[in-house]
């Protein structure tokens, strides 16, 4: 090797990180990020809420509706053909992304919290009963909530909760101990939005289905950071949103075994979700189209189709090595900070920090944060029982995606103090 | 920076941190609950109305600076007003802090003249009005819990 090449390799290196992806490269493709607020470059850190979006996404999306607009599954013309085709090619990247075993097993819906409800109101409408109990943990999401509070009270079923310890860890003997007869469905978090936490899903499916009991994953916090395999984890059903992945607004996947699916009765009425109408009868469409009745957002499910490849291309893991790298630089640099209080500190986290500044409401840390371009999420986090577990009324909360860098760590680092400056 | 100071004045910093009337009233026959489920908000204001007069006035709860100094300062504003004057003050506060305050009306404010700078950070009117909005329900009697969504 000549020193010249030596010398080209060892720079291509220094812009790379641990995980071996070219960060400024990256950023380059998220046109958002190269914008001033308040005269400071915009950190986004606010990637729990929702991510950026990279110009393949953006670009896809324009091209459909430039060149491809037509209505799906209907349409003998080419364009219609042609929407199809992208249509049903993004349903299997999303198999991919998710390695289910089917395509069909695939249902697009508005987001995780659409794929929560879809399931809540066909599955849990036919099958919970009186008497019987839906498990969740104490680290839900609202929206992993109140579909089951709902369906409960309709049912005259009652909902469980799954504790966590001061760490932000679920209590997995606790699990253990109320999965039982009674128990209809146990839906729990891959990933806390408000903690970080990672929950040992593999395990907890295994300790369900020993009692059959089917496991429905809420995959919102999860999939942006972690590699996916629905068929390892063999859980029942997992949702997710687009718009954390890098994807668009409005668009999402819910993944559903085969013969649950097959079981269940339809979720809304329409066109599409149907093979035959008369007033008699009506004969419902095969999967997955039982389950996506009307126009859906076609736009959407292909820029979500980019979305996945973008990532898949990136590599998930490298993305998850290089988030946990910038979680733990963070985790470090904040710590020092006097009356600074991490909240959830579970050994296997990803993509959030959450903490309290003593004498500080989280909303004036995110107020002044904003004035140094620094985006972050203040607020309960549409998990009011976790703050409530913690005795606090809000937390401010860091979120990471792949293209942050641990300068804008340094750069939330020095916010935080001048929020210190500002309360001395 | 200098938007900052203007938003966190050292006097709403001061009351922020040692709000005044900060206790329970047990005499109090007026008494309501403010909630802002966004940033999780959460004040009791106890009045004790005498005819048509705020006689003594208290509050309690968690908040940010801005709602909490705002809750401090108002319970000094109204205490000894009849509720049409608390009204007709709230009126003027809500202006100022929604940046449509008349010159010569800001004068009439007073010390609450200080939350001027909050008209440059519009998801911060709610933290302002808060206490505000819960005084009304209180001294109308309203026992549900007033929300700013
Ligand atoms: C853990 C978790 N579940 C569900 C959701 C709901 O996602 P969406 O609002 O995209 O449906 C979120 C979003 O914040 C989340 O963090």
């Amino acid at each position: 090797m000549t020193t010249a090449t030596q010398k080209a390799d060892s720079r291509a290196r220094s812009a790379r990180t641990g995980s071996g992806l070219d960060i400024e490269k990256i950023r380059q493709d998220f046109p958002i990020l190269r914008q001033t607020i308040h005269g400071k470059p915009l950190v986004y850190l606010d990637n729990a809420a929702t991510s950026q979006k990279p110009r393949q996404v953006l670009d896809a999306i324009a091209r459909y509706y430039e060149g491809t607009n037509a209505n799906i599954h209907r349409g003998v013309h080419a364009l219609s053909e042609r929407a199809t085709a992208e249509y049903e090619e993004a349903r299997q990247t999303a198999q991919r992304f998710l390695n289910a075993a089917h395509s069909h097993e695939i249902i697009f819906v508005r987001g995780a919290t659409e794929g929560i409800n879809l399931v809540a109101q066909t599955f849990g409408r036919a099958q919970v009963r009186s008497g019987d109990e839906i498990l969740i943990t104490a680290m839900e999401h609202h929206s992993n909530i109140v579909p089951w509070q709902i369906l409960c009270e309709e049912k005259g079923a009652k909902l469980r909760v799954v504790p966590i310890n001061d760490r932000g860890e679920l209590m997995i003997d606790q699990l253990e101990n109320l999965l039982s007869e009674r128990t209809a469905l146990l839906a729990i978090t891959h990933v806390s939005n408000a903690l970080g936490s990672v929950n040992p899903i593999r395990e907890i499916v295994a300790m369900a289905h020993k009692r059959n009991i089917p496991v429905l994953v809420d995959g919102a916090q999860a999939a942006p950071h972690i590699k996916i395999d629905v068929q390892a984890l063999d859980c029942d059903f997992y949702a997710f949103s687009g718009h954390k992945v890098y994807g668009p607004t409005g668009i999402g996947v819910l993944y559903g075994k085969t013969a649950l699916l097959e079981s269940m009765p339809p979720y809304q009425g329409g066109g599409d979700m149907i093979s035959s109408v008369t007033f008699e009868k009506t004969t419902y469409n095969k999967l997955p189209y039982k389950f996506e009745a009307g126009t859906p957002d076609i736009a959407g499910v292909i820029g979500l189709g980019a979305a996945l490849e973008y990532v898949t291309n990136l590599g998930i893991e490298k993305i998850g090595a290089h988030e946990h790298d910038l979680l733990e630089y963070a985790t470090q640099q904040v710590s020092v900070i006097s009356g600074l209080q991490i909240i959830g500190t579970a050994k296997d986290k990803a993509g959030v920090l959450s903490f309290v500044l003593e004498g500080v409401h989280p909303h004036d840390i995110g107020t002044i944060l904003d004035q140094e371009g620094i985006a972050i999420r203040t607020g309960h986090h549409c998990s009011q029982p976790i703050m409530e577990r913690f005795g606090i009324p809000a937390t401010a909360r860091a979120s990471v995606a792949v293209y942050n860098t641990n300068q804008e760590i340094d750069v939330l680092v020095q916010g935080i103090k001048k929020v210190k400056e500002v309360f001395a | 920076m200098s938007d900052l100071r203007d938003l966190y004045q050292d006097v709403i910093l001061e009351h922020s941190k040692a709000p005044r009337n900060y206790k329970q009233l047990p005499e109090a026959n007026h008494k309501a609950e403010g909630f802002n489920p966004l940033c999780g908000d959460r004040f009791t204001i106890y009045v004790t109305m005498e005819g048509d007069a705020i006689r003594d006035i208290s509050f309690q709860g968690s908040g940010c600076a801005i709602s909490k100094a705002s809750a401090s300062m108002m319970t000094q504003s109204v205490k000894g007003k009849t509720a049409a004057e608390a009204e007709k003050i709230f009126a003027r506060f809500h202006e100022l802090v929604t940046g449509h305050a008349e010159e010569k009306n800001e004068n009439d404010l007073g010390k609450l003249a200080v939350f001027s700078g909050v008209s440059e950070f519009p998801v911060r009117v709610k933290c302002a009005t808060l206490a505000w909005h819960t005084l009304q329900a209180a001294i109308e009697g309203k026992q549900e819990s007033v929300s700013t969504e």
